[in-house]
């Protein structure tokens, strides 16, 4: 019964979208470290992408609707900071959603998203999100942002 | 006030308070992608002061993260009198937070270690984050310092302003010697030679002087500031303060 319920809150919890990169889910993310029964309740355990990123706080909301409006109200959100969250937990599906979105994939080579070019430069490490920075093409000329490594 | 507590805190402090003087860079940057960096910098600091007060908040069991940081006074709050100082041109904000950069990724690499569970993860989480910062600071210094004459001029007299702020960073009073003891802390004063190399390396890359030590101001850690906290934490506070308990 509840390993049924903690299968179906996953599913649902994959229906979240990120707020700012709203083609992947927070699942996708890897921001849901884990989903667990305790004392009456599920707890989903969350680790922030930045420690200031403002799009933590707009997951938890939406994953608080999105659970209750499925009929699930015994759960709770538990933010942990250890292991701390690394790019290195997305898989290859969801840096290709990425890619196909316009944003350039954790990696080491940063490549043009656009014309998959190699001669890309940097403008700034920072782009419109902590998670992001900014970058050009060489080859097409196109700017773009590339998901930081960390 | 348990030690750990204070110890707490101060971290906290500094945070937030160079994050409060960096979000007063948003929409008054140099460029467009300047103004998104610094304000950037400001969130992560936000949220790596956010952290520590919701620890520190814990441990005391009576006050809530915002309690610690909108009901203080400047003599109540222990962060370095580094973070507290003016903006003023771009040249000293990048010097300013050369210098706290530094250290912080020196202080946050050794707080990784520590016992205390919940230091160690929030250490190891803003180190990730401190990374990106010292980068982007290291390279408008060593951008400016080899620049024109006037960029070199305005970096140099930022290191010169800011130097006396830096002898603070390495002291260690009763507290940090205590929880340093208890396999918690950090030991500032160890962390002065590197902090040294790797300063002098920027700063011979970017082909500025490094100022003599002469006076050092000290005080932060026992809530001694410069006039500058009273005025950031009177905008900071204004509305916690006129409106207690204000929710929005």
């Amino acid at each position: 019964m509840q390993s049924g319920k903690i299968k179906k809150i996953w599913e649902l919890l994959n229906t979240v979208p990120d707020p700012e990169i709203p083609v992947i889910s927070v699942v996708e993310l890897g921001v849901i470290r884990d989903v667990i029964f305790s004392e009456n309740s599920y707890v989903i355990s969350i680790t922030p992408t930045y420690s200031g990123c403002p799009a933590v706080k707009a997951f938890q909301d939406d994953i608080k609707v999105c659970l209750k409006d499925n009929d699930i109200e015994n759960f709770e959100l538990k933010i942990v900071y250890s292991p701390a969250w690394t790019t290195n937990w997305m898989t290859k599906k969801t840096k290709q959603k990425l890619k196909k979105y316009g944003i350039a994939p954790p990696s080491d080579t940063v490549i043009c998203p656009q014309c998959d070019s190699e001669k890309t430069e940097l403008i700034s490490e920072f782009g419109a999100t902590a998670c992001k920075a900014l970058y050009k093409c060489s080859d097409c000329l196109e700017p773009f942002e590339f998901f930081k490594c960390i | 006030m348990s030690d750990l507590f204070t110890y707490t805190l101060r971290i906290a402090d500094s945070s937030l308070i160079l994050g409060q003087r960096m979000s007063m860079w948003c929409s008054k940057g140099p460029t467009l992608e300047e103004d998104i960096a610094l304000s950037n910098i400001g969130l992560d600091m936000f949220g790596q002061a956010n952290g520590f007060y919701e620890y520190a908040a814990q441990l005391d069991g009576t006050k809530s993260a915002d309690d610690l940081a909108f009901n203080r006074n400047e003599r109540e709050f222990f962060n370095h009198q580094l973070v507290e100082q003016e903006n003023g041109h771009f040249g000293i904000t990048v010097a300013r937070n050369f210098l706290h950069d530094v250290f912080n990724f020196l202080f946050y690499t050794q707080l990784a270690n520590s016992k205390d569970e919940t230091l160690a993860a929030l250490a190891t989480k803003s180190l990730k984050e401190v990374k990106y910062h010292l980068k982007h600071s290291s390279n408008w210094l060593i951008r400016l310092g080899d620049g024109t004459d006037k960029s070199k001029r305005k970096i140099q007299e930022g290191i010169n302003t800011m130097w006396q702020f830096t002898g603070e960073l390495f002291e260690m009073d009763e507290i940090d010697k205590q929880i340093l003891n208890a396999g918690i802390g950090v030991d500032n004063t160890a962390l002065k030679k590197d902090w040294d190399s790797l300063v002098n390396k920027t700063l011979s890359k970017a082909k500025i002087n490094r100022p003599k030590d002469a006076y050092m101001a000290t005080g932060g850690k026992k809530g001694l500031h410069t006039e500058h906290l009273g005025f950031i934490l009177a905008e900071m506070q204004y509305l916690q303060r006129a409106y207690p308990d204000a929710k929005w």
